[in-house]
């Protein structure tokens, strides 16, 4: 039974999409139920195999030319994919029930639940992958599910372009992906986790590693390029706000606890290579804290509930990813783990709150809704704090972990990491304060309600973990928050007041947001460059249409011109110049040229006659 | 007793082979002379999928027999047999005919010649796979060619038709006689005492001895891959076929690109590799440049398509630079990704080309910028046409994906000393490699131009019609009705069982392609499968033969 569990576990969704795909297309109802019973099954299922000690390997082979190239379907079970997978499917479980709710007047709810049952399986297959191309397929899988799932309200024209952008900056990224992989197959014959693992550590006990040390940063930094896209870090982040044109309970699911989360699960599950490639590692680590950097001063100026915590989540991404760089997989992963559950309740806040608007997303229109909607605000308030960093909050022990890796390696990356925190809590605060705190703005927000029972028990059940998974009796059993090897390491000074520092960063960061949007109508803060994203999306939409589009129009103009034109009829002017036969097949009709054919199978014989 | 009753039913489907060639034969001439047109054709098209199923079901290892003798002095005779290639094929022709005649819609005149004309094609192209002889190939393939001139002239659509039609003949004709040059001098240049037509017999000789002299093949291989190429639209010989596609009528687009296309892969992996080794490795910096322009170019060239017709033209056209880069590998993962991939785009084209004529059937136009929305009128196209989107751009869980995958570590792997620890050191990358990484970016490019169209034609507001059909109130309101819903899907069910399962097929082809690859070439050198090697020493996947 044991070890049947995995494949319970990752095939319970697919069924479920395929049926709703297949059978139960018409039946809304019935297609949640599927859905829903589906992930509760994986989640039951996560749930034993967590309980039950060892790790496992199970796998078959899916593609086999060996000994040069074998392709397992194969899963992994140890620590690190058994706390992922109750993450996912966790959050999973609670995102699916809230959707019951607030998918309950779309016309297309079972389209909706099959496409959620799609990414589940895909998710649980990458979290249980056990070598690269199972992954990258998985890693494929999901981005199409994310694109179906954006796309939901097909009509709408800003939609169907948000997932067109978020498959195709994916597509990019997995471009680098699979030539990463290539390499590293070309250098050791596998893709198989495990036996890459082993055959570098013997390249390292041989001394064989520094010959190939430029080749195996080009590879690890190629095989970045997957998480680049999927993590969305820059510069490939654009797509992600622009997923926010999906419905609320993807962005929470997809677009901020698990999806994107899987770029980091990928650089840990692959740790053992980076930490051969220092060089890789920098420029990881540099990417993740410009991605947070940017992303939270972006965040100060948005106006839209959702894009604010879009941005929040890539600024998020970014801390992980940065903590991957300066060698904190494991604070990496805390803070994965710590994020998804408030950072899940605070979109699943932000449905509420927009499905209370009548679909009003805009903040300036909202406000006062501390009073008609309490469970949301009490638990919207419990997920704000924790992302902010408020000590004795998830957020705050994960966080301090990765800001204390970065003291430890590198004192630059460090101090932007604190001036993150800061931003973190100033446009937390913002939102806050906007939405359910100062007077109402409209008649919407004057007459919201709180949302139904089905959608307000994900909200309650999401905070238990958001205010404790931090605590070290918590987050223990998950091998996560083990205690800082202060002493081993030299670090530098900044490392004493690294936990001082935080909590300073929040604390100011979130009395400066009170203050200055405290009974404010319209934001007195307007800085044109935060707003507009620094101008990314201008600045790809003329790369695009100088390269790309260019390119199209130039090699159709050459295809039909050159190739075409001149060339086609140039060589057949050359080739049939006598014309004998041009003129057969020009006044005659086709039977000439059946003739013609029977010409050559003649002539075929005779010449094999005679010589 | 079990034993005897296998043995026996096997016996019988090696003796049902002949009929895969007779039935559509037979039912197109009864369809010619007057038989009930639709029923007969979907009766026989049918008929033949189950006799390949049957085929599939009880095939164990290569087998052909000789139906007839010719001339026997030339020892010419019309041998049939079935090994997993040509199997694949049978499959494919099989699967894609019954999905063309199935989605056949009302054919304004001369419905009993349309018909016919399709199963005419069946036939040529069942003769040609099941073919174990030259002679008989080469016939086969030209007998289906020429009712696909005749479908695009009479039935074609749009003004350009004739001309369409006359630029395909043309060019089809002249690839078909630089072909037969080729084949020609191909024959002549066997020894005196081994010259045959005997394809299994060719091959069994190539295995042992250098059959053809290298210096003959290296001007032998050009003329073969002109001839195939013009017929796989090789770049830059390629401009006649996303015309073609668009002038003809739906079934003949499915036939054509999905089946007919492939006798020139087919071709290349039957005569050129077997017996011209050395003139392809000779050409291998040509044909993969080439590729890259099938590619990369063409691609390109697709992104700026302002018609969805044209636009599943130049997609096809991009994808054989894939199936060239899996052969031109030369490795049994870059062949086996080769034929598998030319299953998958056999099926997932077809596909592509019947929706497209649905919707030019209901709304009137091809034009993107006419078009948009149209999911919400007819879902179960949209749902059929973006899996047929996914499957084409690479998407795993279709055969394509897998196909794809095989095909890019079977050339990252090729060239010489491509591979290890060595290759890392040295950190060069060879012309292979470098195909590689433009063909990964293709699958960029082919996300772009599909996503960007089914955006256009399916998603967004309703926009139905060109105004000319508005004007005319045609309502855009059907879907694809009743029982040729079941067509589809069956052809994308066959792309899923192949995704999920690519073991399927691999498992029936690898020994066909093991004994193709000559034997210097499929040499064991072998990778080391993980570990490091004893002291470095580059391991090679594939080992290029000494030239001359």
């Amino acid at each position: 039974m044991s070890d049947k569990l995995p494949w319970i576990i990752l095939f319970g969704p697919l069924t479920a999409a395929l049926l709703i795909l297949l059978v139960t297309r018409r039946q809304r109802q019935l297609s949640a139920g599927l859905s829903v019973a589906a992930v509760a099954l994986s989640f039951l299922g996560s749930c034993l195999l967590f309980l039950q000690t060892g790790d496992q390997h199970v796998q078959f082979a899916w593609l086999d030319f060996s000994p040069r190239l074998l392709v397992n379907f194969g899963v992994t079970v140890n620590v690190l994919s058994k706390t992922m997978l109750l993450v996912v499917t966790g959050v999973g479980l609670l995102v699916h029930v809230y959707s019951v709710g607030y998918m309950e007047e779309d016309r297309d709810m079972a389209r909706y639940f099959g496409g959620l049952s799609l990414f589940m399986f895909s998710m649980l297959g990458i979290v249980l992958a056990d070598n690269f191309v199972m992954m990258f397929i998985f890693w494929e899988l999901v981005g199409v599910s994310s694109y179906l799932l954006i796309g939901h309200w097909y009509e709408r024209p800003q939609a169907a372009d948000a997932a067109n952008k978020a498959f195709l900056a994916n597509r990019i990224g997995d471009f680098g992906f699979m030539i990463g992989i290539l390499m590293l197959w070309g250098l050791t014959g596998t893709v198989d986790f495990a036996t890459l693992q082993t055959t570098l550590a013997g390249y390292q006990e041989k001394g064989m590693i520094g010959d190939i040390l430029p080749y195996l940063t080009v590879a690890a930094l190629m095989v970045f390029c997957g998480p680049m896209g999927k993590s969305a870090q820059v510069p490939l982040h654009v797509w992600l706000p622009d997923a926010m044109e999906g419905p609320t309970p993807v962005s929470a699911l997809i677009h901020a606890a698990t999806m994107v989360a899987a770029g980091v699960y990928l650089l840990v599950k692959i740790s053992f290579l980076l930490a051969l490639v220092p060089t890789a590692r920098e420029v990881i680590a540099w990417i993740g804290i410009i991605t947070a950097v940017m992303a939270a001063l972006m965040a100060t100026q948005q106006s839209d509930i959702k894009r604010v915590l879009a941005y929040s989540t890539l600024s998020q991404l970014g801390y992980m990813i940065c903590a991957v760089g300066v060698a904190a997989g494991e604070a990496a992963m805390f803070h994965l783990f710590t994020h998804a559950f408030f950072k899940a309740l605070l979109f699943l806040g932000s449905g509420t709150v927009i499905y209370a608007m009548h679909h009003e997303q805009n903040i300036w229109k909202m406000g006062g809704l501390r009073a008609k909607m309490p469970i949301t605000f009490w638990t919207f308030l419990l997920g704000t704090l924790a992302l902010m960093g408020c000590p004795l909050l998830s957020g705050f022990y994960s966080k301090d972990a990765i800001l204390v890796a970065m003291a430890r390696e590198h004192p630059a990356i460090c101090v932007l990491g604190l001036f993150t925190a800061f931003l973190t809590a100033f446009y937390m605060t913002r939102l806050f304060v906007v939405v359910f705190i100062n007077r109402p703005t409209s008649d919407a927000a004057s007459h919201a309600h709180e949302a139904p029972a089905i959608m307000s028990w994900p909200l309650l059940i999401l905070a238990v973990p958001a205010v404790g998974a931090g605590w070290k009796f918590v987050a223990g059993p998950f091998g996560l928050g083990g205690a800082h090897d202060e002493t081993t390491h030299p670090g530098s000074v900044l490392l004493g007041y690294v936990p001082v520092l935080a909590v300073s960063a929040f604390i100011v960061g979130a009395l400066l947001g009170f203050i200055v949007y405290r009974n404010r109508a319209a934001d007195p803060i307007n800085i044109a460059a935060f707003r507009r994203k620094f101008y990314f999306d201008e600045f790809y939409a003329v790369l695009i249409r100088l390269t790309q589009d260019g390119l199209a129009r130039l090699t159709a103009l050459v295809d039909r011109w050159v190739i075409d034109g001149a060339g086609v009829r140039g060589v057949s002017g050359a080739t049939w110049g006598t014309g004998f036969m041009l003129r057969f097949l020009q006044v005659g009709n086709l039977q000439a040229y059946a003739f013609l054919f029977g010409l050559g199978v003649i002539l075929a014989i005779y010449l094999a006659i005679l010589s | 007793m079990v034993h005897e009753v296998v043995n026996q039913v096997m016996g019988v489907s090696e003796g049902l082979l002949p009929f895969l060639l007779l039935v559509p034969l037979v039912a197109a001439v009864f369809v010619l002379f007057g038989a009930p047109a639709r029923p007969v054709s979907v009766g026989a098209a049918a008929l033949n999928l189950g006799l390949a199923l049957c085929q599939c079901v009880t095939y164990e290892k290569p087998f052909s027999y000789t139906l007839f003798d010719v001339v026997p002095s030339l020892d010419l005779k019309f041998l049939v047999g079935l090994d997993g290639l040509s199997l694949m094929m049978v499959l494919l022709t099989t699967l894609v005919t019954l999905g063309a005649v199935w989605m056949t819609s009302k054919v304004e005149s001369g419905e009993n010649a349309f018909y016919a004309s399709l199963l005419f094609i069946s036939a040529g192209a069942m003769g040609a796979f099941i073919s174990f002889d030259l002679f008989f190939f080469y016939a086969f393939h030209e007998l289906a060619l020429i009712p696909t001139f005749l479908l695009i002239g009479i039935w074609g659509h749009g003004d350009n038709r004739v001309a369409a039609a006359w630029k395909i003949t043309i060019y089809l004709a002249v690839g078909s006689i630089v072909l037969l040059v080729g084949l020609i001098g191909l024959y002549g240049s066997l020894p005196v005492g081994q010259r045959t037509f005997d394809l299994v017999k060719l091959r069994e000789l190539a295995t042992t001895t250098s059959l053809i002299a290298p210096s003959a093949q290296r001007w032998i291989f050009p003329l073969l891959l002109a001839g195939f190429g013009i017929l796989i639209s090789l770049f830059p010989f390629h401009t006649w076929a996303p015309e073609a596609y668009a002038a003809a009528p739906t079934p003949a687009a499915m036939l054509h690109s999905g089946v007919l296309k492939k006798f020139g892969l087919y071709g290349l992996l039957r005569v050129a590799v077997p017996l011209l080794p050395a003139g392809m490795q000779a050409w291998t910096n040509v044909l993969l440049v080439l590729l890259i322009g099938n590619i990369l170019f063409v691609g390109y060239v697709a992104v700026a398509q302002k018609r969805l017709d044209l636009l599943l033209g130049y997609s096809s056209v991009m994808h054989m630079g894939y199936i060239f880069l899996g052969i031109a590998s030369l490795n049994i993962i870059g062949l086996t990704g080769a034929s598998v991939m030319m299953f998958a785009h056999g099926l997932s084209i077809a596909v592509l080309f019947a929706v497209a004529g649905e919707v030019r059937a209901r709304t009137g136009t091809m034009r993107l910028d006419e078009l948009g929305g149209l999911a919400q009128p007819m879902p179960y196209l949209a749902l059929i046409f973006g899996l047929a989107m996914f499957a084409s751009i690479g998407l795993p869980g279709f055969a394509n994906f897998a196909s794809e995958l095989m095909v890019f570590f079977g050339a990252f792997g090729a060239g010489s000393g491509a591979f290890g620890y060595e290759a890392a050191v040295a950190g060069k990358f060879n012309l292979y490699q470098i195909a590689t990484v433009c063909g990964l970016w293709g699958v960029v490019v082919s996300a772009i131009y599909m996503l960007r169209a089914y955006r256009r034609v399916f998603l967004g507001p309703l926009r139905s019609t060109s105004a000319d059909v508005a004007a005319a109130g045609h309502p855009v309101t059907d879907d694809l009705s009743g029982n040729r819903r079941w067509a589809l899907a069956l052809l994308m069910a066959g792309l899923v069982v192949v995704g999920f399962r690519p073991g399927l097929l691999v498992n029936a082809l690898q020994p066909v392609l093991l004994r193709t690859l000559p034997a210097n070439v499929s040499a064991t050198t072998m990778l080391p499968a993980s570990g490091v090697p004893a002291h470095p020493q580059a391991a090679v996947v594939a080992v290029v033969p000494p030239r001359g």
